[in-house]
């Protein structure tokens, strides 16, 4: 099942006259002779809150890969505020702030010198990215741990140090891959916040990756991935009139087909 | 979360001219400090390199010395000890050594992920594999000064002007022997096959070189393993640096020096592929995408 949600007419004006933050035209990904992703499309608006929701290995982090520009798609078009990603790739990847599943921070390094390699990694100067990095650190009451070793840091202090470093060099667009997982319900509720608002304060746009449904805003805009494929990409209202449900929960298990799971394998 | 110097999206239609040469020189600096800061945090790392050509040239050279004479060759100009011949060989050999743990690294970052970081930077992919390679080279040129200095107080000399003319010349074979690291990097596909290639490669390429005896005793023990030493690039950079100790040009290996050095960093350039790892990994684990 699809579902493709109609913009309005004012939004299309809008999208005519900026590119959206994120494109995808008919991508695939195949591992070998499985299909990861299978012809892809959709994109983002400048500004918004999207979740990308999915189960693991819906295929959530392939697209974080291809649209990072760590892997190439087999077939497909991905542009990034207009710039095609395999052919611009600098451009693109200049507007991007990303955050991976995995824990990318080196942890025999302290988190100034993690957050300064990145900056150079971006071309900023040590003295700019100093400015940057302590007012960021600031804004997250991290400023008395910034000379200590990441392998001290709790998980959600790791994960917020990465946060921070996907916004040292002031990206547009942030991907965060499963940015919550393995962290506590605070420091979850904490992080995903802060997110939400960079969104309203700072302009950016947000692509949020999740398995966990309760992560999802009533006003977000929702991308369902389901074994590679892309089953909803619009408001939650719109998937869950389209969808026939009453809860994005609900909405979720039908595109997914967990409920049909849950019944065959004797769970509620 | 928010950052008092100003907004964090810029403009959407905003041009951008791409980095300036100043932008590159502090990407190059990041990437060499990292590098530099690992090197410090791991200590160990910095023992292991120095004790393994300190073994060969306190114990395998002692013992060796009254086995195997050498004579007057250049660019000796006189007798020399045998530790003080193989002293050239063994600084090849922490450059072999340091080049190939590089790319053991890359091979660990990638699988790790903190290889991801360095690749979604906007800079040129060619560029940060180069400067990645710089940094390696750099933190094995401190292994080699620092065996030297050892060395010098075991009383393995060589004319103190040597010390910074062998400079140059250790940074070409070193750049050679990373990128040959980098370029099996590229090629091995899981971290798992790294240590197999380096036992075809390192053994292989140390012992089949002018690193421990000189060319004239192996043509006359075996022409065919002489063939072999001649076509062994390592041959190259170890007369490369043997004949800098002395102030001198070894033409011949300098131009095989550089020519094998972009003929292997081009190649792993173009083989680099970060989903390699990343791809085997998930076809053996048969689905978590």
């Amino acid at each position: 099942m699809k579902l493709q949600s109609r913009l309005t007419e004012t939004s299309k004006n809008e999208e005519r006259a900026a590119p959206a933050a994120l494109e995808l035209a008919s991508v695939s990904y195949n591992y070998g002779q499985r299909k990861a992703l299978d012809n892809i499309s959709f994109s983002i608006e400048p500004s918004r809150f999207t979740v990308l929701l999915g189960l693991n290995g819906a295929g959530k982090t392939t697209l974080f890969s291809l649209v990072s520009h760590l892997f190439s798609p087999r077939t497909g078009r991905i542009r990034v505020f207009g710039q095609d990603i395999n052919r611009n790739s600098g451009p693109a990847l200049r507007r991007l702030g990303i955050v991976f599943q995995a824990r990318t921070l080196d942890l025999d390094l302290s988190v100034r010198q993690n957050l300064l390699y990145h900056a150079a990694l971006h071309g900023i100067g040590t003295r700019v990215a100093r400015q940057r990095i302590d007012e960021l650190l600031q804004s997250i009451d991290m400023t008395d741990r910034i000379e200590e070793k990441v392998r001290g840091l709790s998980g959600g202090q790791i994960r917020r140090v990465e946060i921070i470093r996907a916004l040292l060099h002031r990206p547009s667009l942030l991907l965060l891959d499963e940015a919550t997982v393995g962290l506590d319900i605070k420091s979850r509720a904490t992080i995903l916040k802060d997110i939400r608002a960079l969104v309203q304060q700072q302009g950016i746009s947000v692509l949020w990756a999740t398995h966990l449904i309760d992560e999802v805003g009533q006003a977000d805009q929702v991308l369902v991935l389901d074994q590679g494929r892309l089953v909803a990409d619009g408001q939650v209202s719109t998937i869950l009139s389209e969808t026939g449900t009453e809860t994005i929960n609900q909405a979720f298990s039908k595109l997914t087909g967990i409920a049909d799971l849950n019944v065959r394998g004797g769970r509620t | 979360m928010t950052d008092a110097a100003g907004t964090f999206a810029g403009s959407p239609s905003e041009k951008w001219k791409g980095f300036t040469p100043i932008q590159y020189l502090v990407c190059l600096k990041g990437i060499l400090q990292r590098e530099w800061l690992r090197y410090l945090s791991q200590k160990e790392r910095f023992v292991s390199s120095l004790v393994r050509p300190l073994l060969w040239l306190f114990i395998f050279a002692a013992g060796f010395r009254q086995v195997l004479g050498v004579s007057i060759i250049p660019p000796y100009e006189t007798y020399v000890l045998y530790e003080v011949y193989i002293t050239p060989g063994l600084c090849g050999m922490i450059l072999l050594f340091s080049g190939m743990q590089s790319s053991l690294s890359m091979v660990y970052d990638r699988e790790m992920g903190n290889m991801r970081i360095l690749l979604v930077s906007p800079f040129p992919r060619w560029y940060l594999l180069v400067a990645k390679l710089l940094a390696g080279v750099a933190v094995s040129l401190l292994q080699v000064y620092a065996f030297l200095a050892i060395a010098w107080f075991w009383d393995v000399k060589a004319p103190v002007v040597g010390y910074l003319l062998i400079l140059p010349a250790l940074f070409f074979s070193g750049l050679m022997l990373g990128a040959l690291g980098m370029l099996l990097s590229s090629l091995v596909k899981q971290l798992e096959n790294f240590a197999g290639i380096m036992n075809f490669v390192i053994f292989p390429m140390y012992f089949a070189s002018s690193a421990l005896y000189p060319l004239w005793r192996v043509q006359e023990a075996s022409p065919l393993l002489y063939q072999i030493c001649l076509l062994n690039p390592f041959t190259y950079a170890v007369e490369l640096i043997r004949f800098a100790f002395y102030g001198r040009i070894e033409w011949t290996s300098l131009i095989v020096v550089l020519a094998v050095t972009l003929a292997l960093l081009g190649g792993a350039i173009l083989a680099y592929n970060p989903a390699r790892g990343l791809t085997v990994r998930k076809q053996d684990m048969g689905g978590n995408q």
